[in-house]
């Protein structure tokens, strides 16, 4: 976009200032290693498992 | 006009505040700046540790076999578990935080963390730690655990808390589930033992909350909680704290008498129960409004309840943990 037709102002939306644009990164990332523990834990616990991974009794 | 009604969100801190038929608080909308420690400050990782430690204790007690990956998937749900039902405990209760010191610099109420933030970590976690736990271990233990933090959030923090002086003593069995759930993980079902086990977590949370809640009386009554010194008084608690020492000591022996732990187990169980009792009865005697003796049970009811864990994981877990993974 030419840059005399970037919005201005409020047109701008929210705009994150540098701590907010830190912290919301810091949180990415710790939710992206949470989802690859699971990921990592499932598939451990399938091969420990094998085929009774199937099997859940109550 | 103001955006922010004062009256619309009273109740929860965490309510969606829509007003003027429509219209919603800006500050709902403000970018968050909570880092990732404010999130696992959420989680009361100090709680968690004790409810990992006594969850482990049950786990390796318990008869039979369990995988180490597999136990360790169990303690990493129930750990996470504990720590969702923290976060949905400080969401709820950021208003009586707020005005409490020992409390005021959580995170919700230091205002690091949105109160919605919190609720949606809250049940977040929640859900996948039962389903986790129900998926690669067991459902019986993911029930309790459900019910564990359901008991947490609802029944303690939202109905109990704030509505009785009993409160504690009711809401003491959340913290008294973990080493139950460990049991229900490697045997998939129940027995005296685990009970037990219970029993001596939920008789042991009164006179270790009251010892607190008569050195921080004047807090509690600033946040409006209704603990027993507040409302029936010093002398009154001071007696139920010996009455329910009396009624613990006899359980923390028991897993000896019953046959289930050594005679270590017993002579620890003996020793340090003679403490507590003594302890109890220093409480007992003092009169208001000396707290030392209250400070002194306080630390001391912490170490008891470690060192009979400890010992019974060392007496009964302990080698079978080990030779579960020799196996």
């Amino acid at each position: 976009m030419d840059d005399n037709k970037k919005p201005q102002g409020k047109d701008q939306g929210i705009v994150l200032t540098e701590a907010q644009q830190r912290a919301r990164r810091s949180r990415s990332v710790a939710i992206a290693v949470a989802l690859l523990v699971l990921v990592v834990l499932f598939y451990v616990m399938t091969l420990v498992k094998g085929p009774a991974v199937l099997v859940r009794p109550l | 006009m103001s955006l922010i009604s004062e009256g619309a969100n009273v109740g929860r801190p965490g309510g969606a505040q829509l007003i003027d038929g429509g219209r919603y608080d800006a500050a709902l909308y403000e970018p968050s700046s909570a880092e990732v420690g404010d999130y696992i400050a959420l989680l009361k990782p100090r709680v968690m540790s004790l409810v990992v430690f006594t969850a482990l204790v049950g786990l390796a007690v318990a008869p039979g076999s369990l995988h180490p990956i597999t136990a360790f998937t169990a303690l990493l749900c129930i750990a996470v578990g504990a720590g969702a039902s923290g976060a949905l405990n400080m969401w709820y209760d950021a208003d009586i935080d707020k005005v409490m010191t020992r409390t005021a610099r959580r995170p919700v109420p230091a205002g690091k963390v949105r109160p919605g933030e919190a609720l949606a970590f809250g049940l977040t976690l929640s859900g996948f730690s039962v389903v986790t736990l129900g998926l690669l271990v067991n459902w019986i233990s993911a029930g309790l655990l459900a019910f564990t933090i359901f008991f947490y959030a609802v029944i303690y923090t939202m109905w109990l808390k704030r509505s009785t002086p009993q409160n504690i003593v009711i809401g003491g069995a959340a913290g008294a589930f973990p080493p139950m759930i460990g049991w229900a993980a490697v045997t998939g079902s129940l027995s005296l033992e685990p009970v037990i086990l219970f029993a001596i977590i939920f008789f042991w949370t009164p006179p270790h909350f009251w010892a607190l809640a008569i050195y921080k009386k004047s807090d509690y009554g600033r946040a409006g909680v209704p603990m027993l010194p507040n409302v029936a008084g010093d002398a009154h608690t001071r007696l139920q704290i010996l009455l329910y020492t009396l009624i613990l000591v006899p359980l923390g022996v028991s897993p000896w008498l019953l046959g289930y732990a050594s005679a270590l187990y017993g002579a620890v169980a003996v020793v340090t129960g003679a403490a507590m009792i003594l302890l109890a009865l220093q409480v007992y005697r003092e009169a208001s409004p000396a707290d030392r003796a209250c400070r002194h049970l306080f630390a001391f009811s912490i170490l008891y309840l470690f060192l009979l864990y400890a010992v019974l994981l060392v007496d009964r877990g302990w080698g079978g943990l080990i030779a579960r993974v020799a196996a």
